[in-house]
């Protein structure tokens, strides 16, 4: 049975990868803008922002589905890891920006060289991002240092359950409050935009979302296998004990703390990731991003598509997100209520998410088969004591 | 009794422990042969289960010793590092990866590194499938193996927790309320199996059910308001006349001499 479905999981994945990488980029970019068949350049990057999302939604749920973590601020590594990229973007700009300056706008608006003399401007911290690969590597180590700090501490008071919600909410929170602040040298409300080039590519060119789109793609595809690996390891199975019964773990010999940090580095690592690449695609990040109700949503994704089970976030973010952006053109004023209903719904009917679906519809189909069975039953009894 | 000169597992001296000024435990003294089978009893809020958790690391004492082997002070342990010198608890409702199958149940219980690096490196060796094959042999779930442990009986999962201590190969068990909530059968069951598993493993019962005490008893110790009331056979301890008058005096339970 195991090797039919593992048969089966291979399937589906191959034709996602087939679509998703292959087919739609093709259609993008190879069929010509009139045909019904072609998806233009906006669509492309509305969709590979949807997988970025995707990668956050994963991180939920190795947190949340796995290891029963309930973090509701996973959206600030998904900031930080785009903070992190933008920071490269923004000092790509040079001279392009509206001051024709070396360094962003803002900084030029914030009359930051009076500020920072010594490098024409730029904050001392900001120096290093001009390097590309000191960026990507500040991508995966900035949210991985913020999470190790932040678990260390909490996991070694052992703090649990609700209590880590919140401590994760008001983290998140803080850090908002934190990246609004103009002084705090990034940004502040309106956060790094205006982005004009992409090594070498302008950010807005065909081309680049493009492969900003595949890259989303294989980002999360690499992520799906690593999870999956992870869930096969023994690693995987401690995992989901400390979910049902943390002090069975803790009594085995196992210091549950040091699993628990490593889950939440790990998923703050797959955040940011994720940020990274939404950035250069969304063409924004500023600190609503990282704000409480953001990392909501990512909890209510994984919810929806179901947690616990792979490929739950990807649905539920992917679902959720295009469900979001009908909904907000067509009934923008009610889209917290949809949501919130929908979080609800989900909660109390469908416990497994879309994925627990067919088997929740297999289960009532059996039910209401056996129940018709029992009153065809009834009335042929019912019909032998009328007949003699 | 008390020969300080003898080895003992198990070494509790002069210990105290107090909640919000209510002492749990009060000047407890407390001595274990290795392989020996000992089985307390002692009425509601004796300081049953403090003293587990005393031993085990869960709460730490307010003074006192607590020795394991010759000179272990397990007071400055945690749970896990407690666990890795080789004493294994069973809580008194069953706690088992109600998620996981039986076979990983006990995989994850089986000797070894318990190192985050092990855990994402290791793999399954048939030694160790052998171990999980034999330890579900003797808690009698050999052809439940893939059954996850949600799916058991009350009396399954009771067992599997028991064959998950097993699987560590611990030194001392200390095994809390086994038989709460079993059938006759059942009960006699673990006791059988309790039995079996004496002087290979030391063995500490907790246990209210005197029918079950009576079977499985050889030395009773009777905790009363956190200290040593008395201790011997099941018939010395039934019939000391304070143990009557505190504990068998006031609530009778199961059969008494």
């Amino acid at each position: 049975m195991a090797r039919t479905s593992n048969k089966r999981e291979f399937l589906v994945l191959a034709l996602a990868v087939l679509v998703g990488l292959v087919l739609l980029p093709c259609l993008n970019a190879y069929t010509p803008a009139d045909s019904s068949f072609h998806i233009s350049t906006f669509t492309l990057s509305v969709y590979g922002k949807y997988l970025c999302y995707a990668v956050l939604a994963m991180g939920v749920n190795l947190l949340w589905g796995y290891t029963g973590l309930l973090s509701l601020g996973q959206c600030l590594f998904f900031a930080l890891g785009g903070y992190a990229f933008g920071m490269h973007l923004m000092l790509l700009i040079g001279k392009l920006g509206q001051y024709k300056a070396d360094i962003p706008d803002f900084m030029v608006f914030l009359e930051f060289a009076k500020k920072y003399p010594a490098t024409g401007g730029l904050p001392p911290h900001w120096v290093p991002f001009k390097n590309l690969w000191f960026s990507l590597a500040a991508v995966v180590v900035v949210p991985a240092v913020v999470a190790a700090i932040f678990g260390w501490l909490a996991f070694r008071s052992r703090i649990k359950g609700v209590y880590f919600s919140i401590l994760s909410q008001a983290l998140t929170y803080a850090a908002t409050l934190m990246f609004f602040r103009n002084d705090f040298t990034f940004g502040g409300n309106n956060g790094l935009t205006d982005f004009k080039v992409i090594l070498g590519h302008g950010v807005n060119e065909p081309v680049t979302k493009r492969v900003l789109y595949i890259l989303s793609g294989v980002l999360l595809l690499l992520v799906y296998l690593f999870c999956r690996w992870l869930a096969s390891t023994k690693f995987g199975l401690i995992q989901q004990a400390i979910r049902d019964s943390e002090n069975r773990v803790l009594f085995s010999g196992y210091s549950t703390a040091h699993f628990k940090l490593l889950v939440f580095v790990l998923a703050a690592v797959i955040s940011g990731l994720g940020g990274a690449l939404y950035v250069p695609q969304a063409g924004i990040i500023n600190p609503s991003e990282m704000g409480p109700d953001k990392s909501l949503e990512a909890v209510v994704w994984c919810a929806v598509g179901g947690r616990g089970v792979l490929v739950g976030p990807i649905l539920g973010a992917i679902g959720c997100n295009a469900l979001k952006s009908y909904a907000t053109h067509a009934y923008a004023e009610q889209w917290p209520y949809i949501l919130g209903i929908l979080f609800i719904f989900v909660t109390l009917f469908m416990p497994k998410g879309i994925v627990g679906l067919p088997g929740q519809l297999t289960g009532l189909k059996r039910k209401w088969l056996r129940r018709t069975a029992a009153a065809d039953l009834e009335s042929k009894r019912a019909d032998k004591v009328v007949t003699p | 009794m008390n020969q300080p000169a003898k080895q003992f597992i198990l070494t509790i001296e002069g210990v105290t422990k107090s909640f919000d000024g209510f002492k749990a435990i009060n000047d407890l003294n407390f001595y274990m042969d290795e392989g020996e089978l000992r089985v307390i009893i002692g009425p509601n809020g004796a300081g049953k289960s403090t003293m587990l958790d005393l031993i085990t690391g869960r709460t730490r004492p307010d003074r006192g010793k607590v020795e394991f082997g010759r000179d272990t002070d397990l007071t400055a342990l945690n749970e896990y590092q407690i666990n890795r010198l080789g004493i294994g608890r069973k809580f008194q409702t069953p706690s088992v990866y109600v998620d996981h199958t039986v076979y990983n149940n006990i995989l994850l219980s089986l000797e070894g590194s318990r190192s985050v690096w092990s855990t994402l490196f290791s793999r399954t060796t048939s030694e160790q499938r052998d171990r999980i094959q034999e330890v579900a042999k003797t808690i009698g779930l050999a052809d439940r193996l893939e059954a996850k442990a949600g799916f058991l009986s009350h009396g399954q999962k009771q067992w599997l927790e028991i064959g998950m201590l097993l699987a560590q190969n611990p030194r001392l068990l200390l095994v809390d309320e086994p038989a709460a909530g079993m059938s006759d059968e059942e009960t006699a069951k673990t006791g059988e199996l309790l039995m079996s598993l004496a002087g290979k493993h030391s063995i500490i019962v907790i246990e209210h059910d005197m029918v079950f005490v009576r079977q499985i008893a050889r030395t009773v110790t009777v905790l009363h308001q956190g200290s040593i009331l008395c201790e011997g056979t099941v018939d010395e301890v039934q019939a000391n006349e304070r143990v009557i008058q505190v504990y068998l005096g006031r609530k009778k339970r199961g059969d008494t001499p």
